[in-house]
């Protein structure tokens, strides 16, 4: 999740209030952000990615204004004309087709308020701009500009600027290859015929989204007054929102919007929109998920605490919030400003009966039964290493890989007896003897709808020096016949078990698990030096026998 | 404690040990003469010293002996005298010397060196060394040297008993090469008490039962004898009784309370599509979570059910859940692929799915592993288990929510629960569950919770219907509960640990 640093002293102002200390702390973890930290005069906290309107010192200090009731209600942003326009060139359509654009006037740039606009810029690309895939943003001096810009795209060699933080002027192609941005956001243009950029009426290009300004026409310094904003992506209402969002705070610094004419191939549209969009307020709704009894009077008070208007029936949204997308979401948010703390638990009137899945209960039984037998319980991960699950066992099969693991428990265990190897390999400093079992989950490969097959298996091992087959198989029968059930070795081969000394076990006819003494080679392959005998059985297989009966 | 009550409790070793230490003190020689094995004679003397009948005292003594090369000289002789033996009174070369002694050229300079001290020989310094036998040097060789006498005495010896010149000869002869050696030996001796020596002297013979046996209950012969009384104080050696898992007797736990609450209980499996464990729960398919570094992914495709169409139109446009939607293009590649459960929320989605409306109000819970893509440390888990729960009921409130996870809380310990805004892409209001930790005096933050979104339950229920939902962490109660500080040991199957871990005392 996105953390912000703010200001506190900034914050405190833009807020219009001082609250303190522990006040502070409380109201913020209530608002729905995750405080961090406040040291000194810095503020960190967490802002969940529902609300990127938050991730800006303005966007945080507005919201939490109206919620403490300093400054409710829709805050009004006068947008005023300018006059100049943007020029969209069809051959934008299939690289990044969309821009919304935006001037800001009187901002008197210094070092702090530089530092905020590209966190502003740093956190919305992070979060609501999915990395710059869904919206970048790009913020240009206004004076260094000459309108009207066009928004155009060609081939990459035709691109030649000066990059931000490059000492020379380098093709669409070299920035690729060689800048720092480039390298990082470069397969956003991945597989592209031509490259997008804007570019102004003395022919600078300013930009290439989403990849880098131009250092000459793209760099805001102390010296900036005015500035020029764009967001490119895909869809227009996101960037409509994402400009909103950056707009507004330039505003709460101290600047004055101004909207621009976008010339689109199929028509002209004006952005900023800052007007807000309406939803009506089905109050009975919010009553009932919440368990209130708010009149529409309380229900508009809790909104305006919120940021947002009311207007007859009507929620006016802020054209800033982003994540408004039913009912639902009022709701939630009067719930915010109404207090969670204010909300006492209570326990309703329901009669359910509760069930035990009879699986599980039937697995909780064996799992006592085994317990009586002085066995212990052991519990392995269900991912494991390959090598484990094969050359270990002396097996050549196949487990089910993993596409991404980072760490090496990269295969879906297909069997528990590997890692009840493992158990033993790992406690040769205990004391003997030392009987164990699982229960687990296993993985193999089947037709279902992943293609994967999981099966609930029971391992019970047996290590001392004098095991073997018949104490395994000893416990083995007490299991079955606890269950009401009879089971029948057939003697088989298996490469990990000992000639002559391993069988299939069977019940009423069906296969459903194997028994016998390891084999030495497979013993010494875990470094152990103790005779090991076992039994695995599919308990799935074994409950559907033993519930029938 | 009457003299006969203690007697009727000695063992057959005690009654074996007693009488000889009556006239011995020094531990060989009680195991010599009582006949015992040394680890009977120790038992037998610890058992007698917790009865007080004697007392034992251990102190320890250098003992010197005879190291490799004093042991090969006490055979062939020492090397000084084979070097005399080879000498005349004649100058002779080193080398001739040498090579006549059958000695080592440092043992020779050695010789050198001690014998010229001893005024046994003359050395001339020419072009090469040349040795002659002084006439001392011929008196030395017809006697025993004190060196030669110091060999041959009976080692061990204790150093505190070296008398008179031994102890400047020993200070000598223990700068020589691996020529003797000092070592420390414990000496037990054990001293009877004034009981013990009374009860020492008396009659110890008479016969005593050990263990009852079938023979004797069908003989009747135990009435004519006693038995031997044993000490019931004193500690015998541990057994340890089969267990489960200690994780596993949390979960039975936690289990037993939400069946107490009317809860069923879902179970289901652990791969999973993307399908079910995402786009089901409305989580956009560009949401930073899903990226591959925090879920484990598998390489084949998932059968899709028909939900699916449904689905995507839901994150596209809303469909007819009143919602606008995510607005962008479902992928069905996306929904497609076959991953390890992130959350048991899927387990919601699926139960939710079978749902009928004449099944409602209805109330499930799960406890299941769900996995993280993270390197295993003293923190972090690829594998852990999350605590589900859904209350489908058409009037339940954000109040029923709050109720819910106070009465679980309340069961586990913790009497306070509070509710801070938190947010999910599944539920709306979405909400931090911390408890008041009782000891820390802090609120600790356990899970998440909300109610689902009109999104999630229209779809699946094909009705709009509060959904309350919760899913929880159990490892920290787990790793607190046991004073688990690395989480790794949770599955480290440590036999010892899973041994003599307390049971899960709720």
């Amino acid at each position: 999740m996105p953390s912000i640093t703010l200001n506190k002293k900034v914050f405190e102002q833009l807020v219009g209030k001082v609250l303190p200390l522990e006040e502070l702390k409380d109201r913020i973890s209530m608002l729905g952000t995750d405080l961090e930290d406040i040291k000194d005069n810095e503020i960190h906290v967490e802002v969940f990615p529902n609300r990127p309107d938050m991730l800006s010192e303005q966007g945080f200090a507005r919201a939490f204004s109206s919620f403490i009731g300093v400054k409710t209600g829709l805050r009004k942003y006068e947008v005023k004309e300018s006059g100049q326009k943007v020029i969209i060139d069809p051959s934008v359509k299939v690289v990044r087709p969309y821009t919304a654009c935006s001037i800001v006037k009187g901002l008197h740039f210094d070092q702090e308020k530089i530092e905020q606009v590209i966190q502003i810029q740093e956190k919305l690309h992070v979060t609501y701009g999915r990395n710059r895939k869904k919206a970048a943003i790009g913020i240009y001096p206004l004076e260094k500009i000459t309108f009207p810009i066009t928004y155009k795209a060609e081939t990459p060699a035709k691109i030649k600027f000066k990059p931000l933080e490059a000492n020379k002027e380098m093709t669409a192609l070299e920035i690729l290859e060689e800048h720092k941005a480039g390298k990082e956001y470069g397969h956003l243009l991945q597989g592209k015929e031509k490259y997008p950029f804007f570019i102004d009426n003395k022919k600078e290009i300013l930009s290439m989204p989403p990849i880098i300004n131009s250092h000459e026409t793209g760099r805001v310094t102390d010296e900036t007054r005015d500035v020029f904003v764009e967001c490119s992506g895909f869809d227009f209402e996101v960037l409509n929102t994402c400009l909103n969002m950056i707009v507004t705070a330039l505003a709460d610094m101290g600047g004055e919007i101004y909207s621009i004419k976008l010339e689109y191939p199929d028509g002209v549209r004006t952005t900023p929109n800052l007007t807000p969009t309406k939803m009506k307020l089905d109050l009975s709704y919010v009553n009932k998920r919440l368990g209130l009894m708010l009149s529409e009077k309380d229900a508009v008070k809790l909104l305006e605490k919120m940021g947002y208007g009311f207007e007859k029936g009507q929620v006016l949204i802020p054209a800033y919030r982003a994540d408004i997308l039913h009912q639902v979401d009022f709701v939630e948010d009067i719930a915010i400003a109404y207090g969670y703390e204010n909300f006492h638990e209570e326990i309703p009137n329901v009669a359910t009966i509760g069930e035990e899945d009879a699986f599980e209960k039937f697995i909780r039984k064996v799992r006592e039964l085994l317990v009586g037998m002085q066995l212990l319980e052991v519990k392995n991960f269900h991912l494991t290493t390959k090598e484990d699950l094969t050359t270990k066992m002396d097996l050549t099969i196949n487990p089910i890989p993993l596409k991404n693991a980072i760490g090496d428990h990269n295969h879906l265990r297909n069997a528990l007896m590997p890692s009840l190897m493992k158990n033993l390999s790992e406690n040769q400093h205990h004391e003997y003897p030392q009987n164990i079992f699982e229960i687990g989950r296993i993985f193999v490969p089947g037709n279902t709808e992943t293609g994967v097959l999981e099966a609930e298996h029971l391992n019970v091992m047996l290590c001392h020096d004098k095991t073997d087959f018949t104490e395994i198989r000893q416990v083995l029968e007490a299991l079955t016949r606890a269950l009401g059930l009879t089971c029948a070795i057939t003697e088989s081969e298996y490469p990990n078990f000992i000639t002559g000394r391993v069988g299939d076990i069977t019940i009423q006819g069906k296969k459903i698990g194997i028994i016998g003494e390891l084999h030495p080679q497979v013993i010494t392959n875990w470094q152990l030096m103790m005779p090991v005998v076992c039994f695995e059985l599919n308990l799935g297989e074994v409950f559907k026998l033993a519930w029938k009966n | 404690m009457d003299i006969e009550k203690l007697i009727l409790k000695l063992h057959p070793f005690e009654r074996a040990v007693l009488p000889v230490l009556l006239e011995e003190k020094d531990f060989q020689q009680i195991i010599k003469k009582s006949k015992l094995q040394e680890i009977e004679v120790m038992r037998a003397l610890q058992w007698l010293e917790n009865k007080a009948l004697l007392t034992i005292s251990s102190t320890i003594k250098k003992v010197i002996s005879l190291d490799k090369n004093g042991v090969l000289y006490l055979k062939e002789g020492l090397p000084e005298k084979s070097f005399l033996n080879s000498l005349s009174e004649e100058f002779k070369g080193l080398n001739v010397i040498t090579k006549k002694s059958k000695l080592s050229r440092e043992e020779v300079n050695a010789c050198i060196g001690l014998l010229r001290k001893k005024n046994a020989i003359e050395v001339a310094k020419g072009e090469h060394l040349q040795i002659k036998l002084t006439e001392q040097g011929k008196k030395l060789r017809e006697q025993k040297s004190p060196e030669e006498l110091f060999l041959e005495k009976d080692f061990p010896l204790e150093i505190t008993k070296l008398q008179g010149n031994d102890k400047a000869l020993f200070e000598d002869l223990k700068r020589r090469k691996e020529f003797l050696k000092v070592e420390d030996v414990k000496e037990t001796t054990a001293a009877l008490t004034e009981l013990g020596k009374k009860i020492a002297s008396m009659d110890l013979t008479e016969e005593v039962i050990n263990r009852l046996t079938t023979g004797m209950l069908k003989t009747g012969s135990w009435k004519q004898t006693k038995f031997r009384a044993y000490d019931v104080e004193i500690n015998v050696p541990q057994k340890y009784a089969g267990k489960k898992h200690f994780e596993n007797e949390a979960i039975e736990y936690i289990k037993s309370i939400w069946l107490e609450l009317g809860f069923t209980e879902m179970t289901g499996n652990y791969v999973q599509s993307a399908f079910w464990d995402l786009d089901a729960l409305f989580v956009p398919q560009d949401h930073p979570a899903r990226e591959m570094q925090d879920t484990f992914y598998l390489h084949e495709k998932a059968k899709l059910p028909e939900l699916w169409k449904k689905i995507k139109e839901v994150h596209e446009n809303g469909a007819d859940t009143g919602s606008k939607g995510w607005r962008y293009t479902f992928s069905k590649e996306e929904t497609e692929q076959i991953l390890l459960r992130t959350h048991t929320t899927v387990l919601s989605a699926q139960t939710i799915a079978k749902l009928k409306k004449e099944d409602l109000p209805a109330k499930f819970f799960a406890i299941g592993k769900v996995f993280r893509n993270e390197a295993l440390d003293w923190k972090h888990l690829f594998e852990f288990y999350q605590v589900e729960g859904i209350v489908i009921d058409p009037n339940a409130n954000l109040k029923h929510l709050k109720g819910y996870l106070t009465q679980f809380y309340k069961k586990m310990g913790f009497s306070k629960v509070r509710m801070r805004p938190a947010h999910f892409p599944y539920t709306e209001p979405s909400l931090e569950v911390d408890v008041f930790h009782p000891v820390r005096r802090q609120w600790v933050e356990l899970g998440g919770a909300g109610i689902f979104r009109p999104e999630v339950v229209k779809p699946l229920l094909g009705f709009d219907c509060p959904v309350l939902a919760w899913g929880q962490g159990m490892g920290r109660i787990i790793s607190e509960y046991w004073n688990i500080t690395d989480i790794r040991d949770i599955n480290k199957n440590d036999l010892k640990q899973i041994r003599e871990m307390k049971l899960w005392l709720k």
